[in-house]
């Protein structure tokens, strides 16, 4: 048993925390929050040339040949600082696809470019039914020598305004199984047909409406088996619901050290009120979601990178963290009080990213189902 | 970061669970007392299970050999105790406090002398004792304590009202808290005794618990003479002895452990029970609520094991042993209730009835439950804790 972080962990952690301080202000997450791309170019680079999109690819795909845990670690600092842009959809939900059921020629092209930051990629899975199950997948993909022509709309989809690629999944076979006749298409994002809308969110995250209007892709697009592309999904799922985990731990443990502070700083009735047990108890709450969600959210991450049976803990880890980091920033602007209600604070960036990440990739509901199926109940 | 237990490890475990699976009687699994349920026949079989305990070195398996003990690793302990938890060991509370907080205490500041007379009995399951902390007006605030220990010319004469004894009418001793220097500042007079509870001058009187079961007591001291030996660790630096010890083994793993199994119990007759054709566990509702507490518990678990983890560092656990505690009680509750919700009537219907389910064992729980954020510190104090040591929020 071991809740430690290793030495090399410890530096990436410090590394990042140091890094998205200088680099990553949040005058500029504000910036990118109000901006209609919600990129920067030149944070993206920078955060490439450290080597953090590459961080878990192979070396010879000119990554880092590091685990998921680290990436986990990564991802709890990038939460704790919040950067806007697509590195969770190009990193985590597209380049671990690729990584895991990519063609050997497809790795070599697009992981170097993931890796170097050449390029964005979105993953457009959700359409309007809202949900992250197989037979919510309406988009069709029909096949005709060697052609595909995709056709069908896609909806909260993160980052598809900035992506020069989609990685599209639409079902290729009807079948009574909803699972089976499921196939990933790697869509270049300019191809004729693609359009692209920006919805205005909670969280002012890029979440976008793709319409594929006929899309034709070749054969070589696909990414895995066709037909079998919804292992890779729920693998892909699995994954980001954990990483999307970290983060949010790292949002709420932000939430948590910015309450703490204001509340040893602001005085009322001549003494800080973080002198008063009413504060101090909403911080001794925040401090033990904080602590458990970080707890069940790294035994999750240490069992995907192992690659031992995860789907319990995952879920686990999502049910709690969902409604925990809620909890952790309703409670810190309770404590913030009035100032915590302007736009000029910052507190309620972390509010927003609670409810942004609470549904993503299942709500606590949703997760808690995973957990009665994933023990027989 | 790793979150196996090691082979030895996982060997240890299925040798605890052999063990238990023979020396666990079936007249206690008969009488299954849950927590502040004991009774004079189950005090007796858990002394005798006790006693077996600390012949295999089990029972205070931190303890160094010459003291009985097993210098066993921070992890085996915690395997252990999770096992003993969960497959409902005959235990009792005072068993615990005995060997968790009381021997420790001797070992940190007992002299030599005391370190001998007293630590093999507790870790043979011989020596019980009880706990002269709280009084009538020291709860919480247990630094306002008033009963008074005099030092005179071959002993001490105590003086005063304990509360809230754990056992005081079963236990050989009582681990005394009192006031040795009425004129010193709140935290400075008080000291450490070992009272045998056969002194003259000592009144046990029962306080019958919210279970009907006579597990508190109120002890009175009247002119209650011990020798001078009895003083352990030095005189007026008592708080701080007791202050050290509240942080000893305090990983909360039996509460998690014992819930668990509370949990899967509801999980089975949720599973089991039909309501309109269809078992219960299919409504939609009462799944959530069970996944719920599933989730929950493990928080729980890995808080606990974190907890175990910090000690095997060699680091010391302070306000993370409050927020284990503090969290568990309140699992523990909601299991309680979501059971009560599950079982609708039957939840109420103590075991004495043939309809009753599960061994009344919720119904129970739903009473013994109120205990675990209050004793041993309230989740308020607890959380106080949590603000002021672990987060630096200042006390004024």
């Amino acid at each position: 048993m071991d809740f430690g972080l290793s030495e090399e962990q410890e530096m990436l952690k410090k590394a990042a925390r140091d890094f998205l301080q200088k680099e990553c202000p949040k005058r500029l997450v504000r910036q990118l929050d109000e901006s209609d791309t919600g990129h920067s170019p030149e944070l993206w680079h920078k955060m490439a040339q450290l080597g953090w999109m590459g961080l878990v690819f192979p070396e010879q795909c000119g990554g880092g040949d590091r685990s998921f845990l680290d990436l986990a670690v990564l991802l709890e600092e990038m939460g704790y600082n919040i950067v806007p842009g697509p590195f969770f959809s190009t990193v985590v939900l597209c380049g671990l696809a690729i990584l895991m059921a990519g063609s050997e020629e497809q790795k070599m092209e697009f992981l170097p470019k993931i890796a170097n930051g050449e390029v964005i990629l979105s993953f457009a899975l959700t359409e309007p039914a809202a949900s992250y199950d197989a037979a919510s997948v309406k988009t069709k993909a029909v096949g005709h020598n060697g052609e595909y022509v995709i056709k069908g709309t896609k909806l909260f989809v993160l980052n598809a305004n900035v992506a020069d690629y989609i990685l599209c999944v639409a079902r290729t076979r009807r079948s009574k199984n909803p699972e089976a006749g499921i196939t990933l298409f790697l869509v270049d994002a300019r191809s004729p047909g693609v359009k692209c809308t920006l919805l205005k969110t909670l969280a002012r995250d890029k979440q976008c409406e793709v319409v594929f209007d006929d899309v034709a892709v070749s054969e070589k697009s696909i990414v895995g088996k066709r037909d079998e592309g919804w292992e890779v999904v729920k693998d892909v799922l699995q994954k980001a619901t954990v990483a999307k985990c970290a983060e949010m731990v790292g949002g709420a443990q932000a939430a948590l050290d910015m309450a703490v502070d204001y509340a040893k700083g602001r005085v009322q009735f001549g003494r800080p009120i973080g002198s008063f047990q009413a504060i101090q108890h909403y911080c001794a709450n925040m401090a033990t979601d904080v602590g458990g969600s970080r707890f069940v959210t790294w035994k999750a991450a240490w069992k995907v990178s192992e690659g031992l049976p995860a789907a319990l803990d995952v879920a686990i880890a999502k049910a709690w963290a969902s409604e925990a980091y809620g909890r952790v920033t309703l409670a810190a602007h309770q404590i913030f009080g009035a100032i915590g209600f302007t736009m000029d604070h910052d507190i309620h960036l972390y509010y927003r990213q609670a409810k942004a990440a609470e549904v993503m990739f299942g709500d606590a509901g949703f997760q808690r189902a995973v957990v009665a199926r994933e023990l027989g109940f | 970061m790793d979150f196996r237990f090691t082979e030895d490890e996982e060997a240890f475990r299925q040798e605890v669970r052999q063990w238990l699976k023979q020396e666990i009687s079936q007249r206690w699994i008969e009488l299954d007392p849950g927590i502040w349920e004991e009774t004079e026949e189950s005090w007796a079989l858990a002394r005798q299970f006790q006693r077996k305990l600390g012949q295999k070195g089990w029972l205070a398996p931190a303890y160094p050999r010459e003291y009985g003990g097993l210098e066993l690793s921070h992890m085996k302990r915690l395997v252990l105790a999770e096992e003993l938890a969960y497959n409902r060991s005959p235990i009792s509370i005072e068993g615990e406090i005995t060997v968790n907080w009381v021997g420790p205490s001797i070992m940190l500041f007992g002299t030599e002398r005391q370190r001998k007379e007293y630590l093999g009995g507790i870790a043979r399951g011989e020596a019980i004792f009880c706990l002269g902390y709280s009084e009538p007006n020291a709860g919480s605030d247990l630094a306002s304590l008033q009963t008074r220990a005099v030092e005179v010319e071959d002993g001490y004469v105590i003086n005063g009202q304990k509360t809230w004894c754990s056992y005081g009418h079963l236990a050989d001793y009582c681990w005394l808290a009192a006031r040795t220097d009425p004129d010193a500042s709140r935290h400075e007079g008080i000291s450490i005794f070992v009272v045998d509870m056969k002194t003259p001058g000592i009144t046990v009187r029962p306080l019958i618990n919210i279970l009907n079961r006579h597990s508190f007591n109120e002890v009175f001291f009247d002119d209650v003479r011990i020798p001078k030996e009895n003083l352990v660790g030095q005189k007026n630096k008592g708080w701080y002895q007791l202050v050290i010890a509240l942080d000893i083994e305090r990983s909360s793993i039996g509460y998690a452990a014992g819930n668990q199994r509370i949990i899967e119990e509801l999980i089975r007759y949720a599973s089991e029970t039909k309501q309109d054709g269809a078992p219960l566990v299919s409504n939609p509702l009462i799944r959530n609520e069970l996944a719920q507490l599933v989730v929950e518990n493990e928080v729980a678990r890995m808080m606990a094991y974190r907890i175990a983890w910090m000690f095997s560092r060699g680091l010391h656990p302070s306000y993370e042993s409050s927020m284990s505690m503090v969290f568990v009680s309140e699992v523990m509750r909601h299991t309680a209730n979501v059971g009560m919700r599950i079982l609708g009537h039957y939840g109420a219907l103590d075991r004495d009835s043939k309809w009753a389910v599960m061994n009344a064992r919720i119904m129970r729980m739903c009473l013994s439950s109120l205990s675990i954020g209050v004793g041993g510190g309230s989740n308020e104090i607890q959380r106080n804790i949590i603000a002021i040591r672990g987060l630096g929020l200042p006390r004024k």
